[in-house]
Protein backbone atom coordinates (compact mmCIF):
# COMPACT_ATOMS: atom_id res chain seq x y z
CA UNK A 1 0.00 0.00 0.00
CA UNK A 2 1.33 3.54 -0.83
CA UNK A 3 1.35 6.12 2.42
CA UNK A 4 -0.54 8.76 1.82
CA UNK A 5 1.59 11.81 0.23
CA UNK A 6 2.58 14.56 2.47
CA UNK A 7 1.79 17.00 -0.51
CA UNK A 8 -1.69 16.99 1.18
CA UNK A 9 -0.58 18.84 3.92
CA UNK A 10 -0.02 21.59 1.36
CA UNK A 11 -2.29 20.85 -1.27
CA UNK A 12 -5.70 20.28 0.65
CA UNK A 13 -5.41 23.71 1.99
CA UNK A 14 -4.40 25.65 -0.74
CA UNK A 15 -7.57 24.02 -2.94
CA UNK A 16 -9.82 25.06 0.26
CA UNK A 17 -8.51 28.89 -0.58
CA UNK A 18 -8.90 28.41 -4.17
CA UNK A 19 -12.30 27.11 -3.72
CA UNK A 20 -13.61 29.52 -0.83
CA UNK A 21 -14.74 32.20 -3.00
CA UNK A 22 -16.78 30.44 -5.18
CA UNK A 23 -18.41 28.19 -2.12
CA UNK A 24 -19.23 31.66 0.11
CA UNK A 25 -20.78 32.45 -3.29
CA UNK A 26 -23.03 29.62 -3.57
CA UNK A 27 -23.89 29.72 0.45
CA UNK A 28 -24.34 33.28 0.42
CA UNK A 29 -27.29 32.86 -2.31
CA UNK A 30 -28.89 30.80 -0.46
CA UNK A 31 -29.02 32.36 2.50
CA UNK A 32 -31.71 35.03 3.67
CA UNK A 33 -30.79 38.75 3.79
CA UNK A 34 -30.30 38.71 8.14
CA UNK A 35 -28.02 35.80 7.45
CA UNK A 36 -25.73 37.44 5.19
CA UNK A 37 -25.60 40.19 7.56
CA UNK A 38 -24.52 38.90 10.82
CA UNK A 39 -20.20 38.66 12.36
CA UNK A 40 -18.67 36.63 12.50
CA UNK A 41 -20.92 34.97 9.17
CA UNK A 42 -22.11 31.31 9.23
CA UNK A 43 -23.74 28.83 7.57
CA UNK A 44 -27.12 29.27 6.20
CA UNK A 45 -29.93 27.41 7.71
CA UNK A 46 -31.78 26.33 5.02
CA UNK A 47 -31.99 26.99 1.40
CA UNK A 48 -33.86 30.57 0.58
CA UNK A 49 -34.65 30.06 -3.48
CA UNK A 50 -36.49 33.24 -3.30
CA UNK A 51 -33.05 34.65 -3.91
CA UNK A 52 -32.90 33.18 -7.50
CA UNK A 53 -36.77 33.72 -8.19
CA UNK A 54 -35.75 37.90 -7.11
CA UNK A 55 -32.85 37.43 -9.60
CA UNK A 56 -34.89 36.66 -12.36
CA UNK A 57 -37.86 38.83 -11.61
CA UNK A 58 -36.64 41.84 -10.78
CA UNK A 59 -33.92 42.17 -13.00
CA UNK A 60 -34.06 41.54 -17.00
CA UNK A 61 -31.36 38.61 -15.82
CA UNK A 62 -33.14 36.57 -18.42
CA UNK A 63 -32.80 38.44 -21.38
CA UNK A 64 -28.70 39.34 -20.26
CA UNK A 65 -28.02 35.40 -20.56
CA UNK A 66 -29.94 35.36 -23.79
CA UNK A 67 -27.92 38.15 -25.14
CA UNK A 68 -24.72 36.70 -24.20
CA UNK A 69 -25.73 33.17 -25.34
CA UNK A 70 -26.43 34.68 -28.66
CA UNK A 71 -23.28 36.82 -28.82
CA UNK A 72 -20.77 33.87 -28.12
CA UNK A 73 -22.87 31.17 -29.93
CA UNK A 74 -22.43 33.75 -33.08
CA UNK A 75 -18.91 34.00 -32.27
CA UNK A 76 -18.16 30.17 -31.52
CA UNK A 77 -19.40 29.34 -34.96
CA UNK A 78 -17.73 32.37 -37.02
CA UNK A 79 -14.68 31.31 -35.31
CA UNK A 80 -15.24 27.54 -36.16
CA UNK A 81 -15.82 28.35 -39.97
CA UNK A 82 -13.60 31.56 -40.51
CA UNK A 83 -10.90 30.65 -38.89
CA UNK A 84 -10.68 26.64 -40.36
CA UNK A 85 -11.19 28.37 -43.99
CA UNK A 86 -7.86 31.06 -43.73
CA UNK A 87 -5.80 28.48 -41.05
CA UNK A 88 -6.24 25.80 -44.02
CA UNK A 89 -5.48 28.34 -46.74
CA UNK A 90 -2.50 30.07 -44.95
CA UNK A 91 -1.00 26.25 -44.07
CA UNK A 92 -1.87 24.51 -47.45
CA UNK A 93 -2.28 27.17 -50.11
CA UNK A 94 0.46 28.85 -51.54
CA UNK A 95 -1.06 32.70 -52.59
CA UNK A 96 0.36 35.89 -53.13
CA UNK A 97 0.32 37.63 -50.11
CA UNK A 98 -0.33 35.44 -47.38
CA UNK A 99 2.77 35.78 -45.75
CA UNK A 100 2.47 39.23 -45.51
CA UNK A 101 -1.16 38.94 -44.59
CA UNK A 102 -0.17 35.91 -42.36
CA UNK A 103 2.36 38.25 -40.43
CA UNK A 104 0.25 41.30 -40.34
CA UNK A 105 -2.44 39.41 -38.49
CA UNK A 106 0.05 37.37 -35.90
CA UNK A 107 0.89 41.21 -34.83
CA UNK A 108 -2.65 42.20 -34.18
CA UNK A 109 -2.11 39.86 -31.63
CA UNK A 110 0.38 41.97 -29.57
CA UNK A 111 -1.62 45.23 -29.82
CA UNK A 112 -3.71 45.80 -26.53
CA UNK A 113 -7.49 46.23 -27.19
CA UNK A 114 -7.14 49.72 -25.48
CA UNK A 115 -5.89 51.04 -28.11
CA UNK A 116 -8.15 49.10 -30.72
CA UNK A 117 -11.20 50.11 -28.18
CA UNK A 118 -11.64 54.12 -29.77
CA UNK A 119 -11.18 54.05 -33.29
CA UNK A 120 -13.67 50.69 -32.83
CA UNK A 121 -16.45 52.86 -30.68
CA UNK A 122 -16.33 55.09 -33.63
CA UNK A 123 -16.50 52.23 -36.28
CA UNK A 124 -19.62 50.97 -34.67
CA UNK A 125 -20.97 54.18 -34.42
CA UNK A 126 -20.69 54.85 -38.16
CA UNK A 127 -22.07 50.96 -38.97
CA UNK A 128 -24.66 52.55 -36.78
CA UNK A 129 -24.02 49.03 -34.63
CA UNK A 130 -23.58 51.11 -31.19
CA UNK A 131 -25.50 49.92 -28.76
CA UNK A 132 -26.27 46.78 -30.62
CA UNK A 133 -25.84 43.25 -30.30
CA UNK A 134 -24.03 43.30 -33.51
CA UNK A 135 -21.51 45.49 -32.26
CA UNK A 136 -20.48 42.94 -29.63
CA UNK A 137 -20.37 40.27 -32.21
CA UNK A 138 -18.60 42.04 -35.11
CA UNK A 139 -15.12 42.72 -34.28
CA UNK A 140 -15.02 38.89 -32.36
CA UNK A 141 -16.21 37.08 -35.10
CA UNK A 142 -12.57 36.20 -36.09
CA UNK A 143 -9.87 36.11 -34.08
CA UNK A 144 -5.84 36.15 -35.53
CA UNK A 145 -5.56 33.85 -32.27
CA UNK A 146 -8.15 31.42 -34.26
CA UNK A 147 -6.55 31.37 -37.36
CA UNK A 148 -2.78 30.96 -35.71
CA UNK A 149 -4.23 28.13 -33.87
CA UNK A 150 -5.92 26.17 -36.68
CA UNK A 151 -3.10 26.80 -39.00
CA UNK A 152 -0.92 25.60 -36.70
CA UNK A 153 -2.94 22.29 -36.43
CA UNK A 154 -3.32 21.50 -40.05
CA UNK A 155 0.68 22.25 -40.47
CA UNK A 156 0.74 19.12 -38.60
CA UNK A 157 -1.58 17.03 -40.91
CA UNK A 158 0.39 14.21 -42.96
CA UNK A 159 -0.40 16.15 -47.05
CA UNK A 160 -0.93 12.80 -48.45
CA UNK A 161 -4.08 12.77 -46.66
CA UNK A 162 -5.79 15.63 -48.85
CA UNK A 163 -3.69 14.77 -52.19
CA UNK A 164 -5.34 11.37 -52.02
CA UNK A 165 -9.01 13.53 -51.80
CA UNK A 166 -7.91 15.87 -54.18
CA UNK A 167 -6.75 13.10 -57.15
CA UNK A 168 -10.31 11.38 -56.55
CA UNK A 169 -11.33 14.85 -57.82
CA UNK A 170 -12.77 16.21 -54.80
CA UNK A 171 -12.57 19.90 -54.21
CA UNK A 172 -10.37 21.81 -51.79
CA UNK A 173 -13.72 22.91 -49.99
CA UNK A 174 -15.22 19.86 -49.64
CA UNK A 175 -11.75 18.22 -49.07
CA UNK A 176 -11.38 20.68 -46.18
CA UNK A 177 -15.11 19.61 -44.33
CA UNK A 178 -15.39 15.61 -45.48
CA UNK A 179 -11.46 14.77 -44.65
CA UNK A 180 -9.60 17.08 -42.68
CA UNK A 181 -12.32 19.14 -40.11
CA UNK A 182 -13.35 15.64 -38.95
CA UNK A 183 -9.76 14.95 -37.77
CA UNK A 184 -9.53 17.77 -35.95
CA UNK A 185 -12.69 17.69 -33.65
CA UNK A 186 -10.72 18.29 -30.94
CA UNK A 187 -8.99 21.73 -32.10
CA UNK A 188 -11.89 22.58 -32.81
CA UNK A 189 -13.37 22.08 -29.52
CA UNK A 190 -10.64 23.89 -28.02
CA UNK A 191 -11.32 26.65 -29.90
CA UNK A 192 -14.81 26.78 -29.42
CA UNK A 193 -14.44 26.61 -25.73
CA UNK A 194 -12.08 29.18 -25.89
CA UNK A 195 -14.03 31.41 -27.86
CA UNK A 196 -17.01 30.88 -25.31
CA UNK A 197 -15.38 31.43 -22.27
CA UNK A 198 -13.91 34.85 -24.18
CA UNK A 199 -17.12 36.27 -24.90
CA UNK A 200 -18.90 35.01 -22.08
CA UNK A 201 -16.83 36.48 -19.97
CA UNK A 202 -15.61 40.17 -21.93
CA UNK A 203 -16.16 42.62 -20.03
CA UNK A 204 -14.40 45.95 -20.79
CA UNK A 205 -15.62 46.30 -24.52
CA UNK A 206 -19.80 45.74 -23.99
CA UNK A 207 -19.47 48.40 -21.09
CA UNK A 208 -18.24 50.82 -23.56
CA UNK A 209 -20.55 49.59 -26.42
CA UNK A 210 -23.74 49.52 -25.06
CA UNK A 211 -25.72 51.37 -22.77
CA UNK A 212 -29.47 50.24 -22.71
CA UNK A 213 -30.70 47.67 -20.31
CA UNK A 214 -32.27 45.46 -22.85
CA UNK A 215 -28.89 44.86 -25.12
CA UNK A 216 -26.35 44.08 -22.02
CA UNK A 217 -24.65 40.83 -22.11
CA UNK A 218 -24.68 39.43 -18.52
CA UNK A 219 -21.51 40.37 -17.04
CA UNK A 220 -22.40 44.06 -17.62
CA UNK A 221 -26.00 43.57 -16.83
CA UNK A 222 -24.45 41.96 -12.94
CA UNK A 223 -21.76 44.90 -12.80
CA UNK A 224 -25.01 47.38 -13.18
CA UNK A 225 -27.20 45.05 -10.58
CA UNK A 226 -23.91 45.39 -8.31
CA UNK A 227 -24.09 49.08 -8.24
CA UNK A 228 -27.50 49.27 -7.92
CA UNK A 229 -28.47 46.54 -5.00
CA UNK A 230 -25.69 47.47 -2.65
CA UNK A 231 -27.71 45.78 0.26
CA UNK A 232 -29.17 42.65 -1.33
CA UNK A 233 -26.03 40.95 -1.44
CA UNK A 234 -28.00 37.10 -1.32
CA UNK A 235 -29.70 38.11 -4.25
CA UNK A 236 -26.78 39.53 -5.89
CA UNK A 237 -24.91 36.54 -5.21
CA UNK A 238 -28.05 34.28 -6.89
CA UNK A 239 -27.27 36.39 -9.79
CA UNK A 240 -23.62 35.80 -9.79
CA UNK A 241 -24.07 31.99 -9.69
CA UNK A 242 -26.40 32.08 -12.77
CA UNK A 243 -24.23 34.20 -14.78
CA UNK A 244 -21.33 31.86 -14.09
CA UNK A 245 -23.81 28.48 -14.35
CA UNK A 246 -22.94 28.38 -18.69
CA UNK A 247 -19.21 28.65 -18.37
CA UNK A 248 -19.02 26.49 -15.50
CA UNK A 249 -20.60 23.96 -17.51
CA UNK A 250 -18.64 24.28 -20.37
CA UNK A 251 -15.52 24.11 -17.66
CA UNK A 252 -16.74 20.74 -16.50
CA UNK A 253 -17.71 19.47 -19.33
CA UNK A 254 -14.90 20.01 -21.50
CA UNK A 255 -12.16 20.47 -19.24
CA UNK A 256 -9.95 17.99 -20.89
CA UNK A 257 -9.96 20.90 -24.09
CA UNK A 258 -9.68 23.32 -21.98
CA UNK A 259 -6.54 22.45 -20.05
CA UNK A 260 -5.28 21.66 -23.83
CA UNK A 261 -6.24 24.71 -25.13
CA UNK A 262 -4.74 27.07 -22.18
CA UNK A 263 -1.61 24.96 -22.86
CA UNK A 264 -2.02 25.32 -26.93
CA UNK A 265 -2.33 28.43 -26.34
CA UNK A 266 0.93 29.45 -24.08
CA UNK A 267 3.19 26.82 -25.41
CA UNK A 268 2.94 26.75 -29.36
CA UNK B 1 -15.21 25.45 -56.95
CA UNK B 2 -14.47 26.57 -60.39
CA UNK B 3 -10.89 27.48 -59.31
CA UNK B 4 -10.26 23.74 -59.03
CA UNK B 5 -11.74 23.45 -62.29
CA UNK B 6 -9.25 25.70 -64.29
CA UNK B 7 -6.55 24.09 -61.82
CA UNK B 8 -7.50 20.27 -63.45
CA UNK B 9 -3.70 19.39 -65.61
CA UNK B 10 -4.39 19.63 -69.32
CA UNK B 11 -4.01 16.47 -71.45
CA UNK B 12 -1.99 18.07 -73.72
CA UNK B 13 1.76 17.06 -73.67
CA UNK B 14 3.68 19.29 -71.47
CA UNK B 15 6.28 20.49 -74.25
CA UNK B 16 3.81 21.65 -76.52
CA UNK B 17 1.92 23.89 -73.50
CA UNK B 18 5.36 25.41 -72.55
CA UNK B 19 4.18 26.93 -69.21
CA UNK B 20 0.47 27.63 -69.25
CA UNK B 21 -0.62 24.50 -66.92
CA UNK B 22 1.92 25.56 -64.20
CA UNK B 23 0.82 30.02 -64.34
CA UNK B 24 -3.18 28.56 -64.44
CA UNK B 25 -2.61 26.16 -61.65
CA UNK B 26 -0.82 29.39 -59.90
CA UNK B 27 -3.29 31.50 -60.72
CA UNK B 28 -6.39 28.96 -59.23
CA UNK B 29 -4.00 28.65 -56.23
CA UNK B 30 -4.04 32.80 -55.31
CA UNK B 31 -7.73 32.96 -56.02
CA UNK B 32 -8.48 29.90 -53.86
CA UNK B 33 -6.07 31.08 -51.23
CA UNK B 34 -7.54 34.28 -51.05
CA UNK B 35 -10.97 33.16 -51.23
CA UNK B 36 -10.64 30.62 -47.85
CA UNK B 37 -8.27 33.30 -46.35
CA UNK B 38 -10.02 36.62 -47.08
CA UNK B 39 -13.28 36.30 -44.92
CA UNK B 40 -11.23 36.08 -41.60
CA UNK B 41 -8.20 38.39 -42.99
CA UNK B 42 -10.76 41.08 -43.94
CA UNK B 43 -12.39 40.98 -40.34
CA UNK B 44 -8.71 41.47 -38.46
CA UNK B 45 -7.77 43.79 -40.65
CA UNK B 46 -10.62 45.81 -40.44
CA UNK B 47 -11.23 45.28 -36.78
CA UNK B 48 -7.55 44.77 -35.72
CA UNK B 49 -4.94 46.85 -37.72
CA UNK B 50 -7.13 50.00 -38.99
CA UNK B 51 -7.95 50.71 -35.29
CA UNK B 52 -4.22 50.62 -34.42
CA UNK B 53 -3.86 53.46 -37.05
CA UNK B 54 -6.62 55.54 -36.58
CA UNK B 55 -5.39 55.59 -32.56
CA UNK B 56 -2.50 56.99 -33.61
CA UNK B 57 -3.94 59.38 -35.79
CA UNK B 58 -6.54 60.03 -32.72
CA UNK B 59 -4.04 60.52 -30.54
CA UNK B 60 -3.10 63.95 -32.64
CA UNK B 61 -6.50 65.12 -32.48
CA UNK B 62 -8.66 66.97 -30.02
CA UNK B 63 -11.99 64.63 -30.42
CA UNK B 64 -14.54 63.46 -27.84
CA UNK B 65 -15.26 60.45 -30.20
CA UNK B 66 -18.46 61.43 -31.21
CA UNK B 67 -18.09 64.51 -33.55
CA UNK B 68 -15.21 64.49 -35.76
CA UNK B 69 -12.04 65.84 -34.58
CA UNK B 70 -9.72 68.79 -35.16
CA UNK B 71 -6.03 68.71 -35.40
CA UNK B 72 -4.12 69.37 -32.09
CA UNK B 73 -0.86 68.80 -32.94
CA UNK B 74 1.59 67.39 -29.97
CA UNK B 75 -1.00 68.92 -27.47
CA UNK B 76 -2.09 65.37 -26.05
CA UNK B 77 1.68 63.87 -25.41
CA UNK B 78 2.44 67.43 -23.96
CA UNK B 79 -0.46 67.16 -21.63
CA UNK B 80 0.86 63.43 -20.66
CA UNK B 81 3.90 64.50 -20.13
CA UNK B 82 2.85 67.39 -17.72
CA UNK B 83 -0.30 65.41 -16.36
CA UNK B 84 0.51 64.53 -12.63
CA UNK B 85 -2.37 62.31 -13.20
CA UNK B 86 -0.85 60.44 -15.81
CA UNK B 87 2.31 59.74 -13.71
CA UNK B 88 0.52 58.33 -10.86
CA UNK B 89 -1.78 56.08 -12.89
CA UNK B 90 1.95 54.79 -14.26
CA UNK B 91 4.00 54.30 -11.06
CA UNK B 92 0.37 52.32 -9.67
CA UNK B 93 0.72 50.08 -12.57
CA UNK B 94 4.02 49.31 -12.43
CA UNK B 95 3.89 48.94 -8.91
CA UNK B 96 0.92 46.46 -9.74
CA UNK B 97 2.55 44.72 -11.79
CA UNK B 98 5.82 44.51 -9.85
CA UNK B 99 3.73 42.71 -7.00
CA UNK B 100 1.23 40.75 -9.74
CA UNK B 101 4.12 39.07 -11.53
CA UNK B 102 6.41 37.60 -9.32
CA UNK B 103 3.96 36.59 -6.60
CA UNK B 104 1.71 34.80 -9.25
CA UNK B 105 5.05 32.93 -10.68
CA UNK B 106 6.48 32.26 -7.29
CA UNK B 107 3.26 30.23 -6.61
CA UNK B 108 2.62 28.37 -9.90
CA UNK B 109 5.57 26.64 -10.06
CA UNK B 110 5.58 24.68 -7.01
CA UNK B 111 2.12 23.92 -7.13
CA UNK B 112 2.39 22.90 -10.82
CA UNK B 113 5.47 20.58 -9.54
CA UNK B 114 3.03 18.98 -7.03
CA UNK B 115 0.31 18.64 -9.38
CA UNK B 116 3.11 16.82 -11.69
CA UNK B 117 3.40 14.26 -8.75
CA UNK B 118 1.14 10.73 -8.61
CA UNK B 119 -0.62 11.19 -5.42
CA UNK B 120 -4.59 10.31 -5.09
CA UNK B 121 -6.87 13.72 -5.88
CA UNK B 122 -4.45 15.24 -7.95
CA UNK B 123 -7.54 15.49 -10.66
CA UNK B 124 -9.49 17.54 -7.55
CA UNK B 125 -6.28 19.12 -6.78
CA UNK B 126 -5.82 20.33 -10.20
CA UNK B 127 -10.03 21.14 -10.96
CA UNK B 128 -9.53 23.46 -7.45
CA UNK B 129 -6.65 25.71 -8.70
CA UNK B 130 -7.44 25.90 -12.48
CA UNK B 131 -11.76 27.10 -11.99
CA UNK B 132 -10.99 30.69 -11.21
CA UNK B 133 -9.69 30.66 -14.54
CA UNK B 134 -13.18 30.46 -15.62
CA UNK B 135 -14.67 32.24 -13.71
CA UNK B 136 -15.36 36.06 -15.05
CA UNK B 137 -13.87 39.39 -13.78
CA UNK B 138 -16.92 40.62 -12.62
CA UNK B 139 -18.04 37.71 -10.69
CA UNK B 140 -15.05 37.92 -9.17
CA UNK B 141 -14.97 41.34 -8.17
CA UNK B 142 -18.17 40.88 -6.72
CA UNK B 143 -17.00 37.54 -4.38
CA UNK B 144 -14.11 39.52 -3.24
CA UNK B 145 -15.94 42.53 -2.37
CA UNK B 146 -18.12 40.62 -0.10
CA UNK B 147 -15.21 38.54 1.20
CA UNK B 148 -13.53 41.31 2.32
CA UNK B 149 -16.35 43.18 3.04
CA UNK B 150 -15.26 45.34 6.00
CA UNK B 151 -18.63 44.91 8.01
CA UNK B 152 -19.13 41.34 7.33
CA UNK B 153 -16.82 39.77 5.10
CA UNK B 154 -15.44 36.41 5.90
CA UNK B 155 -11.82 37.34 5.45
CA UNK B 156 -12.10 39.80 8.64
CA UNK B 157 -14.16 37.12 10.56
CA UNK B 158 -10.59 35.02 10.17
CA UNK B 159 -8.93 38.06 11.09
CA UNK B 160 -10.89 38.56 14.49
CA UNK B 161 -11.17 34.91 15.41
CA UNK B 162 -7.35 35.31 15.70
CA UNK B 163 -7.46 38.81 17.27
CA UNK B 164 -6.15 41.04 14.50
CA UNK B 165 -8.58 44.21 13.82
CA UNK B 166 -10.89 44.75 10.63
CA UNK B 167 -9.30 45.78 8.11
CA UNK B 168 -10.60 47.86 4.88
CA UNK B 169 -9.24 46.13 2.29
CA UNK B 170 -11.03 47.65 -0.91
CA UNK B 171 -12.06 50.99 0.82
CA UNK B 172 -8.75 51.59 2.49
CA UNK B 173 -6.58 53.76 0.33
CA UNK B 174 -3.61 52.07 1.90
CA UNK B 175 -4.92 48.82 0.96
CA UNK B 176 -7.02 48.62 -1.96
CA UNK B 177 -4.16 47.92 -4.68
CA UNK B 178 -3.11 45.50 -2.70
CA UNK B 179 -6.59 43.58 -2.45
CA UNK B 180 -6.59 44.14 -5.95
CA UNK B 181 -3.40 42.00 -6.40
CA UNK B 182 -4.89 39.39 -4.37
CA UNK B 183 -8.03 38.69 -6.35
CA UNK B 184 -5.96 39.00 -9.53
CA UNK B 185 -3.57 36.50 -8.23
CA UNK B 186 -5.99 34.38 -7.45
CA UNK B 187 -7.41 34.28 -11.03
CA UNK B 188 -4.48 34.20 -13.18
CA UNK B 189 -2.63 31.25 -10.72
CA UNK B 190 -4.51 28.61 -12.52
CA UNK B 191 -3.46 29.70 -16.00
CA UNK B 192 0.05 29.55 -15.06
CA UNK B 193 0.09 26.57 -13.38
CA UNK B 194 -1.66 24.57 -16.47
CA UNK B 195 1.35 26.37 -18.65
CA UNK B 196 3.75 25.03 -16.30
CA UNK B 197 2.02 21.73 -15.46
CA UNK B 198 2.26 21.56 -19.18
CA UNK B 199 5.70 22.03 -19.52
CA UNK B 200 6.74 19.88 -16.42
CA UNK B 201 5.21 17.18 -18.84
CA UNK B 202 7.30 17.66 -21.14
CA UNK B 203 10.30 17.29 -19.71
CA UNK B 204 11.50 13.79 -20.40
CA UNK B 205 11.62 11.69 -17.92
CA UNK B 206 14.54 9.81 -18.40
CA UNK B 207 16.39 12.76 -17.84
CA UNK B 208 15.06 12.81 -14.53
CA UNK B 209 15.80 9.56 -14.20
CA UNK B 210 19.45 9.43 -15.61
CA UNK B 211 19.93 12.22 -13.26
CA UNK B 212 18.97 10.19 -10.03
CA UNK B 213 20.94 7.18 -11.50
CA UNK B 214 23.90 9.83 -11.17
CA UNK B 215 23.05 10.46 -7.47
CA UNK B 216 20.97 13.46 -7.85
CA UNK B 217 18.22 13.75 -4.88
CA UNK B 218 15.30 14.73 -5.76
CA UNK B 219 15.99 18.34 -4.97
CA UNK B 220 18.78 18.61 -6.85
CA UNK B 221 17.16 16.76 -9.72
CA UNK B 222 13.99 19.76 -9.74
CA UNK B 223 16.66 22.72 -9.86
CA UNK B 224 19.49 21.78 -12.35
CA UNK B 225 16.89 19.39 -14.74
CA UNK B 226 13.72 20.50 -14.26
CA UNK B 227 13.72 24.18 -13.51
CA UNK B 228 16.42 24.75 -16.84
CA UNK B 229 13.99 22.81 -19.15
CA UNK B 230 10.95 25.07 -17.83
CA UNK B 231 12.83 28.43 -18.37
CA UNK B 232 10.89 29.24 -21.92
CA UNK B 233 7.26 28.36 -20.26
CA UNK B 234 8.50 31.29 -16.97
CA UNK B 235 9.41 33.22 -20.08
CA UNK B 236 6.50 33.06 -21.79
CA UNK B 237 4.53 33.65 -18.50
CA UNK B 238 6.60 36.57 -17.39
CA UNK B 239 5.58 38.51 -21.07
CA UNK B 240 2.07 37.14 -20.78
CA UNK B 241 1.54 38.44 -17.17
CA UNK B 242 3.47 41.53 -17.25
CA UNK B 243 0.98 42.17 -20.58
CA UNK B 244 -2.09 41.91 -19.08
CA UNK B 245 -0.93 43.08 -15.85
CA UNK B 246 -0.29 46.61 -17.97
CA UNK B 247 -3.18 46.51 -19.21
CA UNK B 248 -5.51 46.10 -16.29
CA UNK B 249 -8.95 47.75 -16.10
CA UNK B 250 -11.78 44.81 -15.16
CA UNK B 251 -10.74 43.57 -12.22
CA UNK B 252 -10.37 47.67 -11.22
CA UNK B 253 -13.82 48.69 -12.21
CA UNK B 254 -15.78 45.96 -10.64
CA UNK B 255 -14.18 46.55 -6.89
CA UNK B 256 -13.04 49.65 -6.07
CA UNK B 257 -13.75 51.95 -9.50
CA UNK B 258 -10.56 53.87 -9.27
CA UNK B 259 -11.16 54.52 -5.81
CA UNK B 260 -10.89 55.12 -2.69
CA UNK B 261 -8.50 58.43 -2.79
CA UNK B 262 -7.48 57.22 -6.77
CA UNK B 263 -5.80 54.48 -4.93
CA UNK B 264 -6.36 52.40 -7.38
CA UNK B 265 -6.68 54.26 -10.34
CA UNK B 266 -4.24 52.41 -12.86
CA UNK B 267 -3.09 53.45 -16.70
CA UNK B 268 -5.81 51.61 -18.55
CA UNK B 269 -8.38 52.87 -15.91
CA UNK B 270 -6.80 56.21 -16.13
CA UNK B 271 -7.31 56.14 -20.04
CA UNK B 272 -11.34 55.30 -19.51
CA UNK B 273 -11.77 58.19 -17.43
CA UNK B 274 -10.31 60.93 -20.21
CA UNK B 275 -12.39 58.86 -22.97
CA UNK B 276 -15.67 58.28 -21.24
CA UNK B 277 -16.05 60.66 -18.20
CA UNK B 278 -14.14 63.66 -19.01
CA UNK B 279 -14.29 62.82 -23.32
CA UNK B 280 -11.26 64.19 -24.54
CA UNK B 281 -11.05 60.93 -26.81
CA UNK B 282 -7.59 62.37 -28.48
CA UNK B 283 -6.02 62.50 -24.76
CA UNK B 284 -7.23 58.78 -24.24
CA UNK B 285 -5.79 57.81 -27.60
CA UNK B 286 -2.46 59.41 -26.72
CA UNK B 287 -2.75 57.50 -22.93
CA UNK B 288 -3.37 54.02 -25.10
CA UNK B 289 -0.51 54.71 -27.39
CA UNK B 290 1.57 55.20 -24.25
CA UNK B 291 0.44 52.27 -22.88
CA UNK B 292 1.16 50.48 -25.76
CA UNK B 293 4.59 51.70 -26.62
CA UNK B 294 5.57 50.47 -23.00
CA UNK B 295 4.24 47.02 -23.85
CA UNK B 296 6.35 46.93 -27.19
CA UNK B 297 9.16 47.58 -25.61
CA UNK B 298 9.19 45.03 -22.88
CA UNK B 299 7.75 42.51 -24.72
CA UNK B 300 10.86 42.77 -27.48
CA UNK B 301 13.09 43.10 -24.64
CA UNK B 302 12.24 39.98 -23.16
CA UNK B 303 11.83 38.20 -26.12
CA UNK B 304 15.58 38.82 -26.43
CA UNK B 305 16.60 38.04 -23.46
CA UNK B 306 14.48 34.56 -23.54
CA UNK B 307 16.67 33.71 -26.61
CA UNK B 308 19.78 34.31 -24.97
CA UNK B 309 19.14 32.27 -21.36
CA UNK B 310 17.35 29.26 -23.08
CA UNK B 311 19.57 26.93 -23.52
CA UNK B 312 17.53 23.97 -23.81
CA UNK B 313 14.83 22.50 -26.10
CA UNK B 314 11.95 21.71 -25.47
CA UNK B 315 9.42 19.92 -27.73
Amino acid sequence: MRRPSALHLILLPLSVVMVTPLVWMLLVSISTQAESRRFPPGLPSGIEWENYLAAMRDAPLGSWLGNSLVVSVVCVVGNLLLCSLAGYAFARIRFIGSKVAFVLMLATLMVPFQIVMLPLLIMMRSLGLVDTLGALIAPNLATAFGVFLMRQFFTTLPRELEEAARIDGASRLRTLFQVLLPLMRPTLATLAVLTFLQTWNDFLWPLIAVQSPGVMTVQLGLQSFQGAHTTNWPKLMASTVLSQLPVLLVFFFAQRFFVRSVAAAGIK
Amino acid sequence: MTADLQARPRSRPQSAGGRRPVDRRKLADHAAGWGFAAPAVVLIGVFGLVPVVWSFVLSFQHTDLTSPGTFAGGDNYAKLVADPLFWDAAVRTLVYVALFVPITLALALPIAVMLNQQIRGVVFYRLAVSVPLVTSTVATGIMFSWLANPQFGLVNAALDAVGLPKQGFFSDPDQALFAVVAMTVWGWLGFAVIIYLAALQNVPKDLIEASSLDGCGRARSFWHVELPLVAPATGFLLVWLTINGLQLFDAVYVTTKGGPLRATTVLVYHLYNEAFVSFDGGYAAAIGCAVFLVIGVFTLAQLRFNRRTSHYEVR
